[in-house]
């Protein structure tokens, strides 16, 4: 009956329980992407920006099989979500998903956020959350997209205010023609900053 | 007062740079990762699934014109907070190989016949106590290029959004008395000897339906809150 790989934890409730993370493998796109993915608003809506870029690894090859989910709060800094004490449900879904492409290349459409308060009440510049999942990450890594258009914001930033500042420049992404560029770097020279959550 | 979520104290992860997984090398970050304080964009999250999901999409058999190949399994649990609370109305996602231990994707080469009634991808939202349920087969092994004569234990692919974007998850559920187990470099990536136990169902016979499908339950834990007690603390 018994064997080395039990999993019988009945009882084994609270943090001792948690389920560890495991890689979503190179064949994600069977079951994460959706449609309607990437457009966290629709084609044509006022004010949407396109964030676009390109996730590379550590020899510089681009990573044709990762995925790449963003959350954000609305133009006006709000979510919604009811964990939001403020309250003002928009209707914006705030999620974005996008696969990238055999040329590492992913793309959404959405609405540039607004000021988001840290927990001190202190405004965080515009941003959003983004995770990164593909093959070879054996747990998502997480980082945030800030606007190198929005320096004034930025440099009054709590949590960029943590990073070195030598490496910030990884978290902006750069105005476009038609949006925003925002590489990510898995590893190696430029390597894009990552947080712990 | 806003949530706040419970830090990983190491222990439950893989390490990013798990070198056995060869993948790792090139794609784990080598900078230390900056600690991120949980901000309302960190403890919101998408709750998305409604007008999403369609009932059917938990029966992974049921792929138009014809039924899957293979041993039929019921493939249940629940989804909890490390607080031991349920986490209702959540979108649980799964993906998976064959009978055959072959994927539905045009880079899987592996030879082994590809089954026409069964693309591999299945949803479904948790219920008011955080109960989901797929019907599907049990995938096979497969081998995967890694080290030689590797082959990766049977498993099925879980993506959960929770409430926080803290809680995010992306797991594997394996089957119980598994061989490969042994020599897999991604289960054995979860270093610790229980926290890897938990990436394992179990067989349940009270779900298993007679003289259909063979039930394995898999229940998942998300990260819980830390710091803001959610019920007045009692002796017992």
């Amino acid at each position: 009956m018994t064997t080395e790989f039990r999993s019988d934890y009945a009882g084994d409730a609270g943090f001792d329980g948690l389920t560890p993370s495991q890689t979503v493998g190179p064949y994600l796109s069977i079951g994460l992407p959706w449609p309607d993915g990437p457009s966290v608003v629709e084609e044509g809506t006022p004010g949407a920006i396109r964030i676009a870029g390109t996730v590379y690894d550590g020899t510089g090859a681009v990573v044709p099989d990762a995925l790449i989910e963003t959350w954000q709060a609305d133009p006006d800094g709000g979510f919604a979500h009811p964990d939001d004490p403020r309250g003002r449900p928009t209707g914006f879904r705030g999620f974005g998903r996008c696969p990238t492409d055999d040329a590492g290349d992913w793309a959404i459409l959405t609405l540039k956020p607004g000021i988001v308060p840290d927990r001190e009440g202190r405004p965080q510049a515009p941003h959003l959350d983004v995770s990164v999942l593909a093959r070879g990450l054996l747990h998502r890594v997480v980082t945030r997209i800030y606007f190198a258009d929005e320096a004034e914001a930025n440099a009054a930033d709590p949590v960029l205010a943590t990073v070195p500042p030598a490496r910030r420049s990884t978290l902006l992404a750069t105005p476009e023609r038609d949006g925003y560029r925002f590489d990510i770097r898995l590893q190696g020279d430029d390597e894009t900053v990552f947080f712990a959550l | 007062m806003l949530p706040s979520y419970r830090r990983d104290d190491g222990t439950t992860h893989p390490p990013l740079l798990s070198p056995g997984y060869r993948s790792t090398v090139l794609r784990a970050p080598r900078e230390q990762l900056v600690l991120l304080p949980h901000t309302l964009t960190e403890v919101t999250g998408p709750m998305l699934g409604e007008g999403r999901v369609r009932d059917s999409d938990a029966d992974l058999t049921l792929a138009p014109g014809g039924e899957a190949q293979g041993q039929r399994i019921i493939v249940h649990g629940q989804v909890r907070d490390a607080d031991g609370r349920p986490v209702p109305h959540t979108l649980v996602e799964v993906w998976q190989a064959n009978a055959a231990g072959r994927y539905q994707h045009r880079w899987d080469q592996h030879h082994a016949p590809l089954d026409p009634h069964f693309t591999g991808v299945g949803r479904c939202l948790t219920d008011d106590s955080g109960h989901y349920r797929f019907v599907t087969i049990k995938p096979g092994a497969y081998p995967w290029g890694n080290h030689e004569n590797a082959w990766r234990p049977a498993h099925i692919h879980f993506s959960l959004l929770g409430r926080a974007f803290t809680q995010r998850l992306v797991t594997q559920m394996y089957f119980p008395d598994d061989p490969l187990f042994a020599y897999d470099p991604i289960f054995n990536s979860v270093r610790d000897e229980r926290a890897r136990a938990r990436l394992v169902s179990r067989f349940d016979l009270a779900a298993t339906v007679d003289s259909w499908a063979l039930g394995f339950r898999f229940d998942i834990v998300l990260c819980g809150t830390d710091g803001t007690p959610m019920e007045e603390p009692h002796d017992d």
